[in-house]
């Protein structure tokens, strides 16, 4: 082909602007594949509120239920486990909980509405595993100044009975509180915490 | 344009017709020669040079059985886990197709570490291979992202909860962590769109990027020639006037077509005994909190990732959160993996094989390798394995010291490489290969 009396700016210029083009035009194209990823209406739906009945459990027990695909730990704490969550106030992370992992009115001593009913996220804050509670009795396991509280099998994160996590583990902070509500003595409705009938 | 008149094909008896036809229209010899037939390759390979076709073999292992695995595989978190039951109690066959696909997962981690190894003993990384190493560390990456979607296939405790941990990890990363994380699962927790998703790369996606590398690799490598156990080129040697090869090279077929068939002969051997008598290697190959359907309310007792998986997942555990984040051990352990890319510029020894090197060198690789090891070894089991030291350590798991020692002695002999490989006391290199 000859290079005789060619514009090579004009060329030059056409290449980079068709190649900008159809750069943009290809990375729009990319837009549907990576949205196609993300959750669908049908699991965001999935999202609602869920009510749990208490009335059965019995006093150092816990009660598991599911809310948004997650473990939701309900314990109904003895006041021997609440004497263990103030003696573990010097060997936790954060024993305020200032990281916001609550709702304002579960940011307190024990970390919930009622002190003796615990409501926690049982998915541990450094990847997701669901913790095992053991009880004061572990210490065997767990070592000597263990006071009772929950341990992720998958990488030896420690929380107490407040789900405040111990320091020197891997997970960063505290286990999640969730919004609840009492609904009578005996009913919690995870996932609303509105006031009104 | 004219096409260009080839020369008929000769020494291949009835055929010579046939391929003188194709070779007129495809370069087919042209391909044959240049990438194993006429490949020049060092005449010394030992044990450690089976590893490289090996990884070859096993890849075709694995994408026959699953493709004939897809046929009855169902990829929904309802009928996943009774779907591999079926294929192992009720399909014609379906349990020994399985079982050559879940041992031959390990087998190709084995042999690709093996591999591996080879290349950090004999310097097989230095120029010009370079971007031959980047290749098979891209390939080593690929075959990572590949068998973590695959174990989740099977939908037991341990698919579930493996990949709830590694899909947080993702969702460390500051900022966008979190969402990247839902749109990796698509959807707030690991679920039948994650498991529907993971079928996809597991099946289409990963191994269309693998075969590609892998051809890269193998181009790349017929390109530059390969090295050998001594670390010298033999391209720079005299030619050898009778044959015009270089003095120490020698054709790949058929010596290496023998020698690397004797390989896959022993190494079938081998494999036959793992997968008649030991498919679950003692929970290493398959974990047997596998056995168990996923529940995604109740975190088994102690998990684990497979063993391949062990040495980065002791790193992760072992680097303690800062800054409220778990994120510092994420890094670190997607470090551990990427600074192998680096090797070829931190090794700045006069020589590159291990028997040249001198004593700072091996002894730095030795320490490395019994570091990774314990690293694995710590990472399938529970951090309290060695209990806890007394309250001078302030009660410290000793699995979790020792983790933290063989961490940062890992990334030592990466990060400290430039000036130990320089100080080392090397011995002059031959100028022919020896045995």
């Amino acid at each position: 082909m000859s290079e005789h009396g060619v514009n090579k700016g004009k060329r030059d210029f056409l290449v980079a602007a068709t190649s900008v083009v159809g750069g943009i035009a290809a990375g729009a194209t990319a837009v549907p594949f990576a949205g196609s990823m993300f959750p669908s209406e049908r699991a965001k739906a999935a999202g609602a509120p869920v009510e749990a009945d208490i009335s059965k459990l019995a006093p150092g027990g816990m009660q598991i239920i599911e809310w948004r695909g997650k473990p939701v730990w309900i314990v109904r704490r003895t006041q021997e486990m609440l004497d263990s969550i103030q003696k573990d106030n010097n060997l936790v992370a954060d024993p305020k909980s200032e990281v916001p992992q609550q709702p304002a009115y579960a940011k307190n001593e024990f970390r919930s509405i009622k002190p003796d009913i615990a409501v926690l996220i049982g998915v541990c804050t450094h990847l997701g595993c669901s913790p095992q509670f053991k009880s004061a009795d572990a210490k065997g396991d767990m070592g000597m100044e263990w006071n009772g509280g929950f341990y992720c099998p998958c990488h030896g994160s420690k929380f107490d009975l407040a789900g405040r996590v111990f320091k020197g583990v891997p997970a960063p902070i505290n286990l999640e509180v969730p919004q609840y509500k009492f609904v009578g003595d005996n009913k919690i409705i995870i996932g609303d915490d509105t006031k009104g009938a | 344009m004219a096409a260009v008149e080839k020369h008929p094909v000769t020494g291949a008896g009835p055929l010579n017709g046939v391929l003188t036809w194709i070779d007129a229209r495809f370069p087919l010899v042209k391909l044959w020669e240049e990438q194993w037939g006429k490949y020049v390759a060092p005449k010394n390979f030992n044990f450690w040079y089976y590893f490289g076709s090996l990884a070859a073999f096993v890849l075709v292992l694995q994408i026959v059985t699953g493709i004939f695995l897809t046929m009855n595989y169902k990829p929904d978190a309802g009928q996943a886990f009774a779907s591999v039951e079926y294929i192992m109690r009720d399909v014609w066959g379906g349990w020994i197709i399985r079982y050559m696909h879940s041992t031959g997962a390990s087998a190709f981690f084995i042999v690709v570490y093996l591999h591996m190894f080879r290349g950090l003993m004999y310097g097989s990384y230095r120029k010009p291979r370079e971007l031959l190493w980047i290749f098979g560390m891209l390939i080593y990456l690929t075959l990572m992202a590949e068998a973590f979607f695959g174990y989740l296939l099977p939908w037991g405790q341990m698919s579930y909860w493996g990949a709830q941990v590694i899909v947080n990890l993702f969702g460390a990363i500051p900022f966008i962590g979190p969402d990247l994380a839902v749109w990796i699962r698509g959807d707030y927790v690991v679920s039948d769109a994650t498991l529907n998703r993971f079928f996809a790369f597991h099946v289409i996606a990963i191994p269309l990027v693998l075969i590609g590398l892998v051809a890269a690799h193998l181009m790349a490598l017929h390109e530059v020639g390969s090295s050998n156990p001594d670390g010298v080129e033999i391209k720079k040697q005299p030619l050898n006037p009778q044959t015009g090869l270089p003095l120490d090279g020698i054709y790949s077929h058929p010596y290496y077509t023998i020698k690397d068939s004797l390989g896959v002969v022993v190494f079938l051997i081998v494999f036959s005994i793992i997968l008649f008598f030991l498919p679950e290697m003692g929970g290493y190959f398959l974990e047997y909190n596998n056995f168990i359907p996923a529940d995604p309310l109740k975190t088994p007792q102690h998990i684990a990732p497979v063993w391949y998986f062990t040495p980065y997942y002791s790193i992760l555990r072992a680097v303690p959160p800062m800054f409220n984040s778990q994120f510092p051990g994420v890094l670190a352990m997607a470090l551990a993996t990427l600074i192998l890319f680096l090797l070829p510029w931190l090794d700045h020894s006069p020589v590159k094989s291990i028997r040249y090197k001198g004593p700072i060198f091996k002894s730095a690789l030795a320490l490395f390798v019994v570091c990774f090891v314990i690293l694995g070894y710590l990472g399938t089991e529970p951090t309290n394995v060695w209990g806890q030291f007394g309250a001078w350590l302030g009660g410290a798991d000793r699995s979790t010291v020792v983790a933290r020692i063989c961490t940062v002695l890992y990334f030592l002999f990466f990060i400290l490489m430039p000036w130990y490989s320089k100080l080392d006391t090397c011995k002059p290199e031959p100028a022919r290969l020896t045995w």
